[in-house]
């Protein structure tokens, strides 16, 4: 489905990723963790193409992803962000709609598709005809993942997708998204660099560090047996909380 | 079946971005192109109209007037085009053809216009105008030099009788007209020749001179002979006792296919050699200046009065003069700023799409603006001659920075992730220009061009002094005759059509700037989905 293959990349001098090897598997969620600067982003514009690797391929659907491949490999992939990525001058439903309009879905079939995916995403239909600026955190992050699923794609591609909302609101929206991935069967790759989102949505989890990819298993696999010292540091660094709860108990 | 076809076809809509800049272009092409649309082009049978020139002075303005009058009694048809500027705007129109005629006097065709070449005597004068296409009628009757003029109670508390006895006073302020001093025969020679101490030189323009001195802020100053303000304001003219200044006598150069092309006119005008002397002439500048008569009148009691014609003369009314130059005023702006977002808009998206190709072309919009526009004029006239087109082509040029460098603005400041999210969508470069990057920037766009409106409607006042017309005449009338009231017929208007499409362009934010940005962020929305960030925990 989607394979890195030898990829470096460099950011004037800096590199970001040193000869990776990686095969995202078919109806997973992978999910891409590591410390700031690990890589984990890059790779993640590397597999929408908004960045070309130094050098290494990224593969899709059995295709190098190059110039000439890039648009109908776009149409196959859904993409969220942080803040959601909404276009402010345009509806919801504009904004959801926007390249299924492009590629001249009849009304009735784009308008089908919004309501079975207002319906997936728990978002009451009149807010279709608001703007984003007119919708709280949440919502907008409700609408993104239905612009993402517009035109079903194969791949989805999440930088951090809850990553602004806030603690309550990001609960909620981790069990609907997984329920969602789950339902739908979809290959999903996540970067996040929060342990327990990590585990809660992770068929695999994959560590990073400096550019390199340091541990690749199962949530279980991780957090019982570190592959290396660095792997145990970061689960430890990020139970930090836990234990401090733990402590004060005992 | 055929309620769905209709249905997908409207959601296949322009979108409003464009659809709104494309009537806002459409609009103003369309009102500038009425509001100029060519005179009705004359019948067959009668023959082109000889064009006379005049410059922007009043003596000649109203010799200009003379001549047109003189060509109609004499059955010719002939267009003024008063107050077109200098010499150099002049004499470039007239070795173009954009006008037949015009009053020059001796000394300027010989140290302005023809120097540097060998006119010292009659003949090789002839010999050098033929060259051109142009002759030389001979004097008017008058001289008008230039004169060096001090206040009447300073000249006499000073003891100021020649231009020698300035060399004592270093410290008199001295102002003259911005031609006076920069041209060969004017203040650089004067200096030289008298050696003058003043350093303290203020350049103007001539008809402020007078207010200059009135006020006190200028002691000494350069009058040309026949000014009727001499005595008005009481100024002495100093002996040249050096014999500096040059015959300057009144004369008419003219395009020599005249002799052939309207000889009839012709004959009419040298009808005025030798007919009119010094004093008629200071009356009749004084009687426009000072007595508020119009050049016309002034002409036709000339005529009357010293060959015996009788001239009808027709005024026009307040009201149809200014729907006349409002309409030639609108045509400018229309045409310019319309044509000028046609091409900025497009300018301003290459320029954001390639560094290297955007800081060229900002740097060549940028700078145009600072060419001033009267210098704009002169590189242009050689190429489109005077009037509207090199007007509407100056127009638009200075209405091109601020609509390129706000288009390339709104364009870099979409936030890189919205960028990023319409090329992950699969949006083609085309699609993502359209439908997302130009409707973003729009009001960035949008407050670029209203910039650019009201630089234009401001500029274009200054069209009239190469023959446009527009608000500006009456400003440039107003101030040659040192009337406010008719200046302000100028100003108020060109202020009046400023605020008016600055108005249009806020009415036309509707339909450009898509309603999603004109939104403010609902509170209420907000609280209602999110807990209150104050109190995560509840």
């Amino acid at each position: 489905m989607l394979r890195f293959e030898g990829i470096f990349k460099d950011y004037g001098g800096t590199p970001a990723l040193a000869d990776v090897d990686l095969e995202v598997s078919e109806a997973q969620t992978t999910v891409l963790i590591g410390p700031s600067g690990c890589g984990k982003s890059t790779l993640l514009r590397l597999a929408a193409g908004l960045i070309r690797p130094d050098r290494g391929q990224v593969w899709f659907e059995g295709a190098r992803l190059d110039t000439g491949s890039l648009r109908p490999a776009r149409l196959r992939m859904g993409y969220m962000i942080q803040d959601g990525g909404l276009f402010p001058h345009l509806s919801v439903r504009d904004n959801v709609a926007l390249m299924a309009r492009q590629l001249d879905w009849p009304r009735e079939r784009r308008e089908q598709r919004l309501a079975e995916l207002a319906d997936l995403v728990q978002l009451p239909t009149t807010m279709l005809a608001r703007y984003p600026i007119e919708l709280s955190g949440g919502q907008r992050q409700r609408v993104a993942l239905m612009r993402a699923l517009m035109l079903d794609p194969d791949l989805l591609l999440l930088d951090e997708p809850l990553g602004a909302l806030d603690p309550m609101i990001r609960f909620e929206l981790q069990r609907e998204l997984k329920a969602i991935f789950a339902r739908l069967g979809k290959t999903v790759l996540m970067v996040t660099h929060d342990l327990a989102e990590a585990v809660f949505f992770g068929h695999r989890i994959v560590l990073l560090r400096a550019g390199r990819i340091v541990q690749q298993d199962e949530p279980r696999v991780l957090l019982d047996s570190p592959a290396e010292p660095f792997v145990a540091q970061f689960v430890a660094a990020q139970r930090e909380p836990q234990r401090v709860l733990l402590g004060a108990g005992g | 079946m055929r309620r769905g076809m209709l249905r997908w076809a409207s959601s296949r809509r322009l979108p409003a971005t464009r659809l709104g800049l494309t009537t806002l272009v459409a609009l103003l092409l369309a009102v500038g192109l009425a509001a100029c649309s060519p005179e009705p082009s004359a019948e067959e049978s009668t023959p082109r109209p000889v064009v006379i020139g005049s410059k922007k002075f009043t003596e000649s303005v109203i010799l200009g007037e003379t001549l047109r009058l003189l060509a109609l009694d004499a059955g010719h048809p002939a267009r003024h085009r008063a107050e077109l500027g200098g010499t150099r705007i002049l004499w470039g129109a007239l070795l173009s053809g954009e006008i037949d005629i015009y009053p020059e006097y001796s000394g300027t065709l010989v140290r302005e216009i023809l120097s540097g070449e060998d006119v010292s005597s009659p003949e090789l004068l002839e010999v050098a105008l033929a060259a051109r296409g142009v002759r030389s009628s001979a004097t008017l009757g008058f001289e008008n030099t230039y004169a060096i003029a001090v206040p009447e109670p300073l000249a006499e508390q000073l003891g100021l009788q020649r231009i020698s006895d300035l060399r004592e006073h270093p410290d008199l302020k001295l102002g003259f007209s911005s031609e006076f001093l920069d041209r060969a025969d004017g203040w650089p020679g004067l200096r030289q020749r008298y050696r003058l101490p003043q350093t303290r030189v203020q350049g103007l323009d001539h008809d402020l001179v007078y207010r200059g001195i009135d006020a006190g802020h200028l002691d000494v100053t350069v009058v040309y002979t026949t000014d009727a303000e001499i005595a008005r304001y009481g100024l002495r003219m100093l002996e040249d006792d050096l014999g500096y200044f040059e015959d300057y006598q009144a004369i008419l150069l003219y395009r020599a296919e005249l002799a052939e092309k309207a000889p009839d006119a012709l004959a009419a005008f040298r009808r005025l050699e030798g007919a009119i002397d010094a004093p008629t002439m200071a009356g009749m500048n004084g009687a426009v200046k000072l007595e508020g008569e119009s050049e016309q009148a002034v002409a036709a009691r000339l005529l009357s009065e010293g060959l015996g014609l009788a001239v009808t003369v027709s005024g026009q009314g307040f009201w149809s003069q200014l729907s006349q130059r409002t309409l030639e005023h609108l045509g400018l702006v229309g045409v310019s700023l319309g044509a000028a977002i046609l091409f900025a808009v497009p300018l301003g998206v290459l320029a954001a799409q390639n560094a290297r190709l955007g800081h060229l072309i900002l740097g060549i919009t940028g700078m145009i603006q600072t060419i001033p526009s009267l210098a704009l004029f002169v590189f242009l006239i050689p190429w489109l001659g005077i009037g509207w087109l090199p007007t509407v082509v100056a127009l638009f040029l200075y209405s091109l920075l601020p609509i390129v460098r706000n288009t390339h603005a709104g364009l870099m400041d979409i936030p890189v992730p919205i960028r990023e999210s319409a090329d992950v969508l699969g949006l083609t470069r085309g699609a993502r220009l359209r439908l997302i990057e130009l409707p973003l920037a729009a009001n960035t766009i949008l407050a670029g061009i209203k910039t650019s409106a009201v630089l234009n409607v401001g500029t274009a006042t200054v069209a009239a002094l190469i023959g446009a017309g527009g608000y500006g005449q009456p400003i440039l009338t107003g101030i040659r005759l040192d009337d406010t009231a008719l200046i302000m017929q100028g100003a108020v208007p060109a202020a009046l059509l400023a605020l008016g499409l600055q108005g249009l362009f806020e009415f036309a934010e509707r339909w450009v700037v898509p309603r999603g940005l004109r939104l403010k962020p609902s509170v209420g929305v907000r609280a209602e989905a999110d807990p209150d960030p104050e109190r995560p925990g509840a």
